[in-house]
């Protein structure tokens, strides 16, 4: 069966208003008012939370320096929910582990909450978008290889319980490494990371971790997977349905009407999330010199960007306009009646070949709470049932 | 394009010219601008200006990582060349490799040609020396980096693409060799006496990248530094005024020969 995970950016949108050519690395914190982010801080673990009576697993991210995500640290939110939860999942998506400077640090705290939550934490290993290197002052001509090695050392941590071992890498070097404690799960917690190329879904595929496809919609998606299944068999690693993961920014209303009010309010995310000044967007070495060669020929990384969400018959949609409409269209929404989303689901579904995961944008931008919880309710009752179906 | 053969690092790059050797070494973008400044200095000179490894169309063995491996990539260059040694130019983060090179040895180095080099801090911890190049939007990036930018820089679309993958290449490798520290060595500083041959220190008047100020800090550390300014001209003096800084590199070795 599919299994549904609800993911927030935890958006400090009330700065928005304030903000026009950068949403993210320059924007000043006196924008952030600390009062009303305890209040967004408690309501969005009440989200969160109320995923557990639900029957919706829970999805956290991170990102650094920005009014569109004030979720810092992808752990803090998951220990608190750890002991507030009892049944569903945890998956961090994730941790930055090549802007993370001590590897060893990151196997500790998955660790930690894999325990606590008595063995229901997923861990997510994500290379970050561009604009998070500026923050986390990275090489970012050696991310790949850096992530690769701290991915390597980490899961090598998490499975040796015979003492120390040493680990004197291109990257990182430790003398002795002896991670407590060990995790709940074995021999490790599943291993997850977001991909946006065929390129990167190999990568993954060659090493059998679950992918999450973000914001690749319609037409970018069906190659991934493809790539991935491919990959993955060539590997040895049997490519079932619950290797891969999808995320959709979803809307549920008693009217088609609502639940296409409640997609716009999320969709907010969608138009600010890649509002960043230019010279963050493609810094040198994130992408291949290939890829950089035509950015530089095409206008630079912010017309390259531009022209990533698309309809399905390939037209470049803007993502800072975007409505719901085109939003479905491009596949990154599902939106309406109960029916509606389950329709637009399982079209999508059948297009892409099959996935086991929805990673359900059920809250985002500005939507309220109510509606939030609203939005999560509606989903379990009246779609996640017919979803055992799929997956 | 030659292929230019250090030991076991083919670097793509040019040779040009006959006379005693000079080794340039340019900064971390905008190579293939220099080539009119080589071209005049070619003149006097044999002139052999290397693409450093990850650079170009050079490649970049994996132990190559750090700018004290393009040092001693150098210095077994310079180990092949006659008694009398070179004189070696380096420009902006060239600049900082010369300097890595000559702190280890300048036996085979005849002269020293700094033009607005990178590799040094002078200031405090909050004070930044160096414009953070990947920090700054593109207007004021050319504005920083160039007296007149609409002069020199390249149309990007109307280029091949092997020549903006070569571009794209420069600018990753000069990432990974200066990214943090940004763009010097804090160490190098204590070390700057042993750079014992004569230098120049040209800078562009109108460099706001590394501002003339610092050039004259570094000149000051260095024990037998000229410093000199070229009108009009911002980071790349070499590019924008080719002929005015060949002229000074020429004055200045023909006085040190007497």
């Amino acid at each position: 069966m599919m299994h549904t995970w609800h993911f927030s950016e935890m958006a400090y949108h009330p700065a928005w208003p304030h903000l026009d050519q950068s949403y993210r690395v320059i924007v000043p914190n006196r924008l952030y008012d600390p009062k009303i982010g305890a209040d967004l801080y408690h309501r969005y673990l009440d989200e969160w939370a109320l995923c557990d009576e639900l029957g919706i697993n829970i999805m956290t991210n991170e990102h650094h320096a920005t009014a569109t995500c004030s979720d810092s640290v992808c752990t803090i939110p998951m220990a608190i929910l750890a002991r507030e939860t009892k049944k569903v999942r945890l998956l961090a998506l994730g941790m930055p582990i090549g802007n993370r400077n001590d590897p060893i640090r990151v196997a500790e705290e998955y660790s930690m909450i894999d325990v606590i939550s008595r063995g229901r934490l997923e861990m997510g290993f994500v290379k970050g978008v561009p604009f998070e290197i500026s923050p986390a002052n990275t090489n970012p001509a050696d991310l790949s290889g850096r992530f690769w090695e701290a991915y390597d050392l980490i899961l090598k941590a998490m499975t040796s319980h015979d003492g120390p071992f040493n680990w004197e890498g291109a990257h990182f070097q430790y003398r002795s490494v002896n991670v407590w404690p060990r995790s709940y799960q074995e021999p490790h917690p599943p291993v997850w990371t977001p991909v946006g190329s065929t390129e990167s879904a190999t990568e993954a595929a060659a090493r059998g971790m679950v992918i999450g496809v973000l914001n690749t919609g319609w037409v970018r998606t069906p190659s991934i997977f493809e790539a991935y299944r491919k990959k993955a068999r060539e590997a040895g690693h049997e490519p079932t349905p619950d290797r891969l993961a999808y995320m959709a920014l979803i809307g549920v209303g008693r009217t088609r009407d609502e639940g296409h009010r409640r997609a716009d309010q999320i969709l907010d995310y969608s138009r600010t999330s890649g509002i960043v000044a230019p010279q963050f967007a493609n810094p040198p070495g994130y992408a291949s010199p290939r890829a950089t060669a035509q950015m530089l020929k095409s206008g630079g990384a912010m017309a390259a960007r531009a022209t990533r969400v698309q309809t399905k018959d390939g037209h470049p949609i803007n993502p800072r306009t975007m409505t719901v409409d085109e939003a479905i269209d491009a596949g990154l929404s599902f939106a309406g009646t109960p029916d509606d989303v389950y329709d637009q689901l399982k079209a999508f579904y059948d297009h892409v070949g099959g996935f086991g995961h929805l990673l359900m944008m059920g809250q985002g931008g500005h939507i309220s709470h109510e509606d939030t919880v609203d939005n999560l309710t509606l989903f379990s009752k009246e779609v996640l049932p017919r979803l055992k179906e799929l997956g | 394009m030659a292929e230019i053969d250090i030991g076991q690092y083919a670097l793509d790059g040019s040779i040009a010219g006959a006379g005693p050797p000079l080794l340039f070494l340019h900064g971390g973008d905008y190579v293939a601008q220099n080539g009119p400044v080589l071209d005049r200095l070619a003149r006097h000179w044999q002139v052999t200006a290397p693409r450093h490894p990850g650079f170009g169309h050079s490649e970049r063995p994996d132990g190559c990582r750090t700018v004290d491996d393009l040092a001693y990539l150098y210095l077994d260059w310079l180990d092949r060349q006659q008694d009398g040694g070179a004189v070696v130019v380096g420009s902006s983060f060239g600049g900082w490799v010369a300097l890595e090179i000559c702190v280890r040895s300048v036996a085979k180095i005849s002269g020293l040609v700094l033009i607005d080099s990178l590799g040094v801090k002078f200031g405090g911890r909050e004070e930044r020396d160096i414009a953070d190049v990947y920090a700054l939007p593109e207007d004021e990036l050319r504005r920083r980096t160039f007296f007149d930018a609409a002069r020199v820089l390249p149309d990007y679309a109307l280029l091949g693409d092997g020549e903006l993958t070569a571009i794209a290449r420069d600018r990753e490798a000069a990432a990974l060799y200066g990214w943090r520290p940004y763009m010097h060595n804090p160490g190098l500083r204590q070390w700057l006496h042993r750079v014992r041959v004569p230098t120049l220190v040209l800078w562009g008047d109108n460099d706001g990248i590394v501002t003339p100020d610092y050039g004259e800090k570094l000149c000051s550390a260095l024990p037998s530094a000229r410093f000199e300014r070229i009108a009009q001209a911002g980071h790349y003096p070499q590019i924008e005024r080719p002929d005015a800084v060949a002229d000074r590199i020429e004055a200045f070795v023909q006085e040190n020969r007497r």
